[in-house]
């Protein structure tokens, strides 16, 4: 323990000094970490991220509710379903191929176009980001849907339990565990490309952080919106952690059935 | 006596392979009934396609005087009829011992949660679980799983009691505790239809033993019979190299 402490402030100590006496330096300093910029742009960047969390939080629940639907268009048996399967595919192969940016450009510009009305860009970035993230969340179902073993489904049919119910009841809580770390990625991933919806003229930290740059030609602002962003995901990124430690500590042999 | 569950010329295919070759069989109310047979005889499959967990290529099986092979019944509600146990438990690790036991109870049944569960209580507490219902499956030993996985397909009081080699997968010390069960529900008047490689625990509980060969009811009859003094050579043979 002291030992860790103790190398890591050696370690920490060495590359401060050597970052410090980097010639240039000081105009790095200068242009990315000017405090009083950061200080004074912080209030509209923070306007902004708000934005960038209502659309977050509107499309954990779009995602997810399209996400299952997909999947379990996906994991439906029987030759009636085949279409339905097909197409479920085709949409998880059209939309994770596509550039997000891309999605982004043709509903955030086409859609209002199209219909000839204006939409507030929380919406349209909201739709975009359904329509990509529920083809990636809609795999990690599908996997984690996959991978509870069939004997499972058939205990439970063999109780009477119908098909809605066997999902309900005994695939999906089981799934839920073996889905949770990539759902977390996928989420994660999410919140970095939440950002992206500045380019709908949505005034969220990433435009606001350009605008400042505009303003001083310093490139502080963008770091503090980064920085903005990485403070979301650590707790992300922790409570993930700790979540599927739990959960392997109560289960254990979950996975050998 | 007559015939609580009835199949009459079964066949099932999984592709190429022939598994079921037009099986005949028979289940009267409070009988007890052993499945014997090679690995890859059809015991599971016949099992399986009896309790509608299989479809059929062609046949008719009667539970009672309903045909349940019929395409247009409700086969969920058929399925709740039967109590299936198999050889690897199949436990739900996600929910307790009394919640696996009082699953089919509250959703399929509609019984409500506070009856189940006392129901659930009385049954575990009879097969001496009682101290282990809020534990998760993982926690209890292989047989203890078992019994838990009969009481949970017994406690829906099923006409007829489906169990596929339930203690093949069981440490050999594990197997009395579990066929010790199977023996209080005989005795209790359940009737069973059980796949089996336990002979002499055939013997002493099923009324009659049916052999199954390649896909196809090779010899039935009284338990003594069948197993003592087999008529068919294939039954000779299956039992020989089986006790040698």
């Amino acid at each position: 323990m002291l030992v860790a402490i103790g190398s890591t402030l050696a370690f920490a100590a060495i590359v401060w000094i050597t970052v410090v006496n980097t010639p240039g330096w000081s105009d790095v300093q200068r242009a990315f970490f000017a405090p009083e910029i950061a200080w004074a742009a912080l209030p509209k960047i923070w306007d902004g991220f708000l934005l960038n969390l209502q659309v977050m939080g509107l499309s954990v629940i779009t995602v997810g509710a399209c996400a299952l639907l997909i999947a379990a268009a996906r994991t439906l048996r029987g030759p009636v379903f085949f279409p339905l399967r097909v197409l479920a595919a085709a949409y998880t192969d059209l939309f994770r191929g596509i550039p997000f940016i891309i999605v982004l450009y043709v509903v955030g510009f086409g859609i209002p176009t199209v219909a000839g009305v204006r939409i507030p860009p929380i919406v349209l970035g909201v739709i975009a980001v359904t329509l990509t993230y529920s083809a990636y969340v809609s795999e990690v179902m599908r996997a984690g849907i996959e991978a509870v073993h069939p004997s499972q489904r058939l205990a439970a049919r063999a109780l009477g339990l119908r098909h809605g119910q066997t999902m309900r009841r005994v695939v999906l809580p089981q799934a839920l565990r073996k889905m949770t770390p990539p759902l977390m990625n996928d989420f994660i991933s999410m919140q970095k490309d939440v950002g992206l919806i500045s380019i709908l003229g949505a005034v969220d930290a990433v435009r606001a952080a350009q605008i400042w740059q505009g303003q001083t030609y310093n490139f502080t602002p963008y770091v503090v919106a980064g920085l903005l962003f990485v403070l979301l995901a650590i707790p992300t990124i922790r409570l993930t952690d700790w979540y599927t430690a739990r959960l392997r500590s109560r289960e254990q042999s979950g996975s050998i059935l | 006596m007559t015939a609580l569950l009835r199949a009459t010329g079964l066949w099932k295919a999984f592709g190429e392979r022939e598994v079921l070759r037009g099986v005949d069989i028979e289940v009267a109310r409070h009988e007890v009934v052993a499945l014997i047979g090679a690995s890859g005889s059809g015991k599971s499959t016949l099992l399986r396609c009896l309790g509608l967990l299989e479809t059929i290529d062609d046949g008719q099986i009667l539970l009672g005087d309903q045909d349940i092979s019929d395409p247009r019944i409700d086969a969920n509600r058929v399925r709740a009829r039967f109590g299936a146990v198999f050889q690897n438990y199949n436990l739900f690790p996600h929910l307790s011992v009394l919640e696996n036991v009082t699953l089919a109870s509250r959703v399929v049944h509609k019984v409500p949660k506070h009856e189940a569960q006392e129901r659930g209580l009385a049954l575990l507490e009879r097969v001496g679980l009682v101290d282990l219902a809020k534990e998760h499956p993982d926690r209890l030993s292989g047989g203890q799983q078992q019994r838990a996985a009969i009481v949970r397909a017994i406690a829906t009081d099923p006409e007829v009691l489906l169990l596929d080699e339930i203690t093949s997968a069981l440490d050999p010390e594990l197997v009395g505790e579990v066929l010790e069960l199977v023996g209080q529900l005989a005795a209790d008047g359940a009737t069973i239809l059980m796949a089996t490689h336990e002979m002499a625990f055939a013997r002493d509980v099923a009324h009659r033993v049916v052999f199954l060969d390649a896909g196809d009811v090779c010899e039935q009859g009284p338990s003594a019979q069948v197993l003592g003094a087999p008529r068919e050579p294939r039954t000779r043979d299956f039992l020989s190299r089986f006790l040698a």
